[in-house]
């Protein structure tokens, strides 16, 4: 790990860009906030107060309260937590079962490497959210079904950038020298090609963090993820829905702002560690 | 003599490098000319400058006269009317400079007709009675096919044809064969001299092959690093190069009579913006002396051509 | 020739393992049928009788069979919450659907791509396409469905809040926010492939041969620029167009829009699985029907491949 990171960095400085720095800050900083949000609450997130119900923000309630007498912003911290750990599941799935497959049709190559590339084409093909929404009917709604099923839908991915670094990489001489010292296929692909692979992981699995962190959020929104009274960003704007039409707007706005201001944040950072690529 | 084309101390630079470094050259009516030189020495930025190309970034400065008129400050209508009319540009790569998804036909008439030069009827006979001028074989056929279908030397032949199709009076030739097949390369040469000569037209040709520069030039022009170190006629030039990177170039192509090594000029070329306060070439030249490391030899008179050499009187006898 | 009828083959291969994948899964999902129809008092024998009934004890792939000769001649099953033939309740919500996402759809073309040109053709332009590409890319449905909501419809009273209204006009009407909040995303998506390839083609040799030949800009940006991005452009079109249906889901929710996409995610939510089974395949195989078709339309309009295999 070490070492892989050494060899991003010095690239991600070398850009030197202030997009980076500032899509780097926020992104940290949100992370940071959803570990230890749910310690900062100044209420506990799921304390209703109907005498203070559907309250704008004030000295009391800093960002208003929802029509329970929630207080949002600890809710907004609380619910952190959930919205992050969703994606950053979804992000680790598709990471391993993207890289396993690339690496193993990379090595392989042949029809091996074209069985996959059709697989992995029909699974482009696929519309996440669809997917996710079945998940939640066969499994039962909650955090596991679009967890597992985004982690599916995006290892195709993850599997077509490390692809492309992992075939580059098997045809350089050195893997062939490895091979004939008697290395096994399994120790090349972790000890050399992972090595090298990983930056480019990297980039786009923060891109991808983004995007699972908006699909997952919309799984809940339609109540087939996190149910109430748990908070979760999606939730909230579920929620926030209905208080819509009261003209009680802070809870739709805080909860949009925080999802939106999160998936830029970490889709800049992406297409900047990707040395826009993408 | 005046003349049609005249470049003075052009300069071009991206950001603050130097890539153009004050080339001078003329081209006369009816005359062709040949700037020889290496990959990066800025022969083809001094076309490109000449028709106002230059990609994004790059800045040209200095002045290019053509037939009295200052390219570089042309308003944008004289420009389109110089670049319409007055002159014509053979690019080196015909498979990347023709759009794949346009017939042959709308390739070669496109310039006259979107410049009202002619109607679109007009410029398909003409085109056709050019095709078949170059040696294109069913020139109706080819008007109606793609370029993906044509091969290397037709397509070349066709960027002729669309170049000489408004009559321009100077014609730019930019590597016109190096992308070609070698079996080809001679014969797309002869036809665009054909075209060139028997109509009167000026020629500046760039090219880093100084033997078919001279074969097919009246002047020469050697570039490098970005600036202009010998001109001459042609084959007084390479009989007796006064220049050593001249000589030096003479000596490092293969003799088509004798089999023996190839002298190679020792080192890299260098770009414009590498030079030093000395001599651009002083790097890589056996007959380097201090001066030539510290002053940057001026471009004179010397046996009726132009040399930029401190020490080409003195050399004269051992550089041939 | 033969790469289009590798195209529709494949194109129905997906179709018919997203079918069998879709079956059974859902065979397997919790949630108890015969229950459902019986109720909870319902005899042993009754329940063995409606099972036996149902098929429900036979083999997966035997189930399968008999669903897909089914569908074939039209029959879906039945919907357990609304006591109706599925096809019955497909037709009119499949209408309010189309229409939907052919609002959305003009919407992401017509936008998308003018926004994309302007930031591919106007260098100065360019930050700001990124910036506004950046954002909509990021700003899922349902967010901007709750703003579209506060400002449109309870703000401003512009538009209706709710439902999906009745006869074409009002429908139009009803649909206009959420045809907007589903199109933000791929519009964005649209507009950042364009601009891109745009900026592309605008840096190819042959756009300098044409300026070389004094050609004017805008017949140059027109003709060359534009006519070769267009394959890219129309690429990213279809697989938005294709995107936006399986978008509906969100959307018709959020605003309480009665098509397939709302149906299929309260039928999940009422385990009704029969609808569920109907509604997945039919987004399913519009998406492959879509990108079946940019593959076959992307052979048609290059000269290459067309002469080519």
């Amino acid at each position: 790990m070490a070492l892989a990171w050494s060899r991003v960095v010095p690239r991600a400085a070398g850009a030197g860009s202030p997009l980076l720095l500032v899509s780097g800050a926020a992104a940290g900083l949100l992370t940071l906030l959803a570990v230890v949000g749910p310690w900062l609450t100044p209420y506990e997130a799921d304390a209703t107060d109907v005498l203070a119900a559907s309250q704008g923000p004030g000295a009391q309630h800093w960002l208003g309260t929802d029509s329970l007498g929630r207080d949002i912003l600890s809710r907004a911290l609380a619910g952190a937590r959930l919205s992050f750990a969703g994606p950053a599941l979804v992000v680790l799935i598709s990471a391993v079962l993207g890289t396993a497959l690339a690496l193993f049709s990379a090595w392989h190559g042949g029809w091996v490497d074209r069985a996959c590339n059709r697989l992995l084409n029909v699974m482009f093909a696929v519309p996440g959210i669809l997917v996710a929404v079945l998940s939640s009917a066969v499994f039962g709604a909650g955090f596991w079904a679009p967890v597992l099923a985004l982690g599916l839908v995006y290892a195709p991915y993850m599997a077509r950038v490390v692809r492309s670094v992992a075939v580059r990489e098997r045809h350089r001489g050195y893997v062939e020298s490895l091979q004939l010292a008697g290395m096994s296929p399994l120790r090349i692909g972790l000890r050399h090609l992972l090595p090298n692979v990983f930056p480019i992981l990297l980039a786009q699995a923060t891109y991808g963090f983004g995007t699972a962190l908006a699909d997952f959020a919309a799984v809940s929104f339609l109540g087939l993820g996190i149910q109430p009274p748990e908070a979760e960003w999606g939730v909230m704007v579920a929620e926030g829905r209905s208080e819509l039409l009261d003209g009680a707007v802070q809870q739709s706005l805080v909860a949009g702002t925080l999802i939106v201001v999160t998936v830029v944040a970490f889709n800049v950072l992406g297409a900047q560690l990707a040395g826009g690529r993408r | 003599m005046s003349s049609l084309l005249a470049v003075r101390e052009l300069y071009v630079k991206v950001a603050d490098r130097v890539l153009v470094d004050g080339v001078s050259v003329t081209v006369g009516a009816a005359e062709s000319v040949g700037l020889v030189g290496e990959s990066g020495s800025g022969k083809s930025l001094t076309i490109k400058a000449a028709m106002r190309l230059l990609p994004r970034g790059l800045k040209a400065s200095g002045e290019i006269v053509f037939d009295g008129q200052d390219v570089l400050t042309s308003s944008r209508k004289e420009l389109a009317r110089y670049r319409a009319g007055d002159v014509g540009l053979i690019h080196q790569d015909p498979r990347a400079h023709i759009n794949p998804s346009r017939t042959i036909g709308q390739f070669v008439t496109e310039g006259v007709v979107d410049t009202g030069q002619m109607t679109a009827a007009q410029a398909r006979e003409a085109a056709c009675a050019l095709m078949r001028d170059v040696g294109i074989g069913d020139a109706e056929r080819r008007m109606h096919q793609y370029p993906h279908q044509l091969s290397g030397g037709l397509l070349q032949r066709v960027m002729i044809v669309a170049a000489l199709l408004p009559g321009p009076r100077l014609i730019f030739a930019d590597e016109p064969t190096t992308a070609l097949d070698v079996t080809v390369q001679s014969e797309v040469m002869a036809i665009l001299l054909e075209q060139i000569q028997d109509q009167g037209r000026s020629l500046l040709f760039v090219t880093h092959d100084l033997d078919l520069a001279a074969a097919v030039t009246d002047r020469l022009a050697v570039m490098y690093a970005g600036t202009i170190v010998e001109t001459g006629r042609s084959e007084e030039l390479c009989a007796r190069p006064l220049h050593p990177y001249t000589a030096g170039l003479l000596r490092s192509r293969p003799s088509t009579t004798q089999v023996r090594r190839l002298e190679a000029i020792p080192g890299r070329p260098i770009a414009a913006y590498e030079v030093g306060t000395g001599c651009p070439f002083s790097g890589r030249c056996a007959f380097t002396e201090d001066r030539c490391r510290i002053e940057r030899p001026a471009r004179r008179e010397l046996e009726g051509r132009e040399v930029a050499c401190h020490r080409a009187e003195e050399l004269r006898e051992c550089v041939s | 020739m033969r790469r289009t009828i590798g195209a529709v083959s494949g194109a129905l291969a997906t179709i018919v393992a997203a079918s069998f994948v879709i079956y059974a899964g859902l065979s397997v999902a919790p949630g108890d049928p015969v229950a459902r129809i019986l109720g909870p008092r319902a005899t042993d024998e009754a329940r063995a009788a409606v099972r036996a009934q149902l098929g429900l004890d036979d083999p997966l792939l035997e189930r399968y069979w008999h669903w897909l000769t089914a569908a074939l001649q039209g029959d879906l099953g039945r919907s357990l919450t609304y006591r109706q033939e599925v096809a019955g309740l497909l037709g009119p919500r499949l209408e309010t659907t189309l229409m939907l996402v052919a609002m959305a759809a003009s919407l992401v073309l017509v936008v998308g791509v003018a926004v994309g040109v302007a930031g591919g053709v106007a260098r100065r332009g360019r930050p700001v396409v990124a910036g506004l590409v950046a954002l909509g890319v990021a700003v899922p449905s349902f967010v901007a469905a709750n703003l579209l909501i506060g400002v449109f419809a309870v703000q401003l009273g512009w538009f209706p809040t709710y439902g999906a209204g009745d006869g074409f006009w009002d429908k139009m009407w009803h649909l206009t926010l959420p045809a907007v909040a589903l199109s933000i995303g791929y519009g964005a998506y649209v507009a950042q492939l364009t601009s891109a390839a745009v900026e592309e083609e605008s840096g190819k040799e042959y756009v300098e041969t044409s300026r070389g030949r004094g050609i004017p800009a805008g017949i140059i940006v027109r003709r060359h620029v534009l006519r070769n991005a267009a394959l890219p452009v129309l690429t990213a079109s279809g697989l938005a167009v294709a995107g936006l249906v399986s978008g509906t889901l969100i959307v018709e929710q959020a605003f309480g829009v009665d098509g397939i996409g709302a149906l299929l995610v309260q039928s999940v939510s009422s385990k009704d699985y029969d609808v569920v089974t109907a509604v997945s395949l039919l987004i399913v195989i519009v998406f492959v029907v879509m990108t079946t078709m940019i593959d076959v339309v992307q052979v048609a309009l290059d000269p290459r491949e067309r002469a080519g295999t």
